[in-house]
């Protein structure tokens, strides 16, 4: 991989940073007013995985799919419209933060309810299978989608037909405020995938150069027709479940945990990766920063200015004509 | 083409339907349960899979939830697809991708998605198929905007239904009384795509307006066969597209009957008897009698022949019905009666009625 791929990489993974963190900051104004789970802390596990896909490729989402919209190249202007409602929303206003998509992309759709999302990108690899199509199907779950019994229904039948499909299972330890001990015997996810012969990997989501290396190993066994493959990538998210703020005073997760895992931040890591190979310098990384922060906030300008949908446009599309 | 009517029942209907599109859509395929099996759906697949391959016919594990969305996923894909269950019990399992999925992927991408899937789940009734085994569920899928409902009750609107069913751009639960497969009836052979409309008038009448569907339907029709007899004409409405819910048709037939009698498959209360009653005060139609709902009593299936007696809405509570409605002079309703008993042979309740044999 050349520097300048590296740099595009950066650029994206800033990108969904800056983004999630002007969100968070604007919330309180109360122009974006639905649901928000935002993915700081896990931007890396969407960008050095989803870079590697070409545009036919589809990907599927969850509730938490701003970072995966992005990534996939997903209109900005189109997200921040449809957080705030906006007629000019990816999807009109009538889906909100939770229900991202642009098929200029192919990100399918994001399904808020867990697990949800895994049945139709399960249909979607067996389209990709049935008509002999070079392109693969990813979709983004978290550690509790292991719980659900649709994951185990449509691993067994992914496995069964070998169809190409690419699981990546951010887990980031908590659902909503409950540890994953709570919910699971332990915090290895990938004995799922080897229970339905599943090809599999673990590794650290917050590392650029493990999550690059895991994810190539992964789309390119995929792409060959051997049937799936099961990532499970282990991060952090830095926010509240469900909303715009910090909410380590609940004292739900140690203070050891957060600053252990607030250490590992990707964005640093990934500029500290990108100094230490020499690609670039401090300065050069700044210059790159600020511009897509000012083009970030221009966006947020934008979809705030941008008009509402008509009310009538509620009663569109119950049926397809 | 010229129309090629023929004798067929049920059964071969719902086969030809299904053969005619696979023909006729290269990429639509078929999923279910045991698609391949000596029963393979009471014959309804029979011969499916030899003829058109594993690539087309796919066996679904035991997986509703998930096989369903997959199901939807590949039809947002572009590639209709057609889900056979033996129960209707067994979609529970999938109401999470049908509701959320299926009835509002077009919603959602504001039309640039559109999920052509039929989900076909069959009622079981009789020989103490009990709790379990013997719901419907119409009312519920009627009530998910998004979705459509089809239940067909002669074998010619079976073939008619599906058809247009599978070529439908969206989501069909397909609702098929397991009683009704017996039935014969002649058929359009004809591959033909018709608009799913609410209502299919089956008789036309000026005195009272039945509404019914699926096997309700066909008691119904046996009723009002000997109430002409009597001078007494019922207009006959199927109820055989009651998601998504067009009453006009109804609404022109009570304005002439100004009577009625809805029978409900399922339970009576919140049945779709109930929204349809709603709809005809609120659009003020002036009835000369009380409306009547006929519909299952507030309780499980049970599976004794002891215990489902009086559970049915059949003959004799549909002729009550009526006469409550028109008033009818005693000795009439007596020989109406009578002559509904000779019609109808004496079986025990929990097997089929050979005159759902038809032919119709």
């Amino acid at each position: 991989m050349n520097k300048i791929k590296f740099l595009n990489l950066y650029k994206k993974s800033y990108l969904i940073r800056c983004v999630e963190n002007l969100i968070s900051e604007n919330y309180s104004k109360n122009k974006m007013r639905c649901p928000i789970h935002l993915s700081i802390g896990q931007e890396v596990c969407a960008t050095g995985l989803i870079s590697f896909l070409n545009k036919k490729d589809k990907l599927y989402s969850n509730h938490r799919c701003h970072a995966h919209y992005l990534a996939k190249g997903g209109n900005l202007d189109a997200m921040l419209s449809e957080i705030h409602g906006k007629k000019n929303g990816c999807v009109g206003g009538v889906g909100g933060s939770m229900h991202l998509q642009d098929l200029n992309v192919n990100l399918v759709a994001s399904i808020p309810i867990v697990s949800s999302a895994i049945a139709l990108a399960t249909g979607s690899a067996l389209n990709q299978k049935r008509s002999n199509s070079k392109n693969i199907t990813v979709v983004y779950i978290g550690d509790a989608a292991l719980e659900e019994g649709i994951f185990h229904e449509c691993a067994n039948f992914c496995s069964l037909h070998k169809l190409p499909i690419l699981f990546v299972c951010e887990n980031n330890l908590f659902s909503v405020y409950t540890n994953i001990l709570e919910r699971q015997i332990d915090t290895n996810l990938t004995k799922y995938a080897k229970a339905f012969s599943i090809k599999n990997d673990e590794i650290d989501g917050n590392k650029i150069d493990q999550v690059i290396l895991y994810s190539q190993k992964a789309i390119n066994y995929v792409k060959s027709g051997k049937g799936p493959y099961f990532i499970q990538m282990n991060t952090y998210r830095f926010k509240e479940h469900c909303g715009p703020s910090n909410d380590d005073h609940l004292k739900y997760r140690k203070t050891s945990e957060i600053n252990l895992w607030k250490n590992k931040d990707p964005i640093t890591y990934f500029r500290k990766f990108l100094l230490k190979k020499n690609y670039f310098s401090s300065e050069q990384l700044n210059k790159e920063d600020l511009k897509i922060e000012k083009k970030v906030k221009n966006a947020f300008k934008k979809a705030e200015k941008s008009p509402y949908p008509n009310n009538k446009e509620a009663r569109k599309f119950v049926y397809a004509e | 083409m010229q129309n090629k009517k023929n004798l067929t029942n049920f059964v071969e209907a719902i086969k030809l339907a299904i053969f005619q599109s696979l023909k006729k859509d290269k990429k639509f395929f078929l999923m279910g349960e045991g698609v391949n099996d000596p029963s393979s759906m009471w014959g309804t697949i029979k011969g499916v899979a030899e003829k058109f391959g594993k690539k087309r016919i796919i066996e679904m594990p035991i997986s509703e939830n998930g096989l369903i969305g997959a199901a939807i996923g590949s039809a947002i894909n572009g590639t209709r697809v057609l889900v056979n269950l033996q129960r209707v019990e067994f979609s529970l399992y999938a109401f999470e991708q049908i509701i959320n999925n299926a009835a509002k992927s077009c919603y959602i991408s504001r039309g640039k998605h559109s999920v052509p899937i039929v989900i076909r789940l069959v009622v079981g009734r009789g020989w103490g198929q009990g709790p379990e085994h013997a719901q419907s569920f119409e009312n519920i899928f009627s009530s998910i905007p998004g979705l459509k409902v089809v239940i067909p009750a002669f074998p010619n609107e079976a073939k008619d239904l599906l058809v247009s069913s599978i070529f439908d751009k969206n989501p069909v639960i397909f609702i098929e009384h397991r009683w009704l497969h017996f039935s014969e009836g002649k058929i359009d052979k004809n591959f033909k795509i018709k608009t799913l409309k609410t209502f299919n008038k089956i008789l036309d009448g000026k005195d009272i307006t039945i509404v019914a569907n699926s096997i309700n339907i066909l008691e119904a029709y046996r009723v009002a066969k000997i109430l002409k007899e009597f001078n007494i004409s019922v207009d006959l409405l199927n109820l055989c597209v009651p998601n998504p819910l067009n009453c006009s048709e109804l609404f022109k037939s009570i304005k002439k009957t100004k009577n009625i009698i809805i029978v409900d498959l399922g339970h009576k209360l919140l049945g779709l008897g109930s929204e349809i009653i709603a709809q005809i005060f609120e659009n003020n139609i002036k009835l000369k009698s009380a409306p009547i709902r006929l519909g299952l009593p507030f309780h499980p299936t049970p599976s004794s022949l002891g215990l489902i007696k009086n559970y049915y809405p059949d003959g004799p509570s549909l002729l009550n019905a009526i006469n409550k409605t028109l008033n009818l002079n005693k000795n009439k309703f007596q020989n109406i009666l009578k002559k509904y008993k000779k019609n109808k042979k004496k079986m025990p309740i929990d097997v089929p009625d050979p005159y759902f044999k038809g032919p119709f």
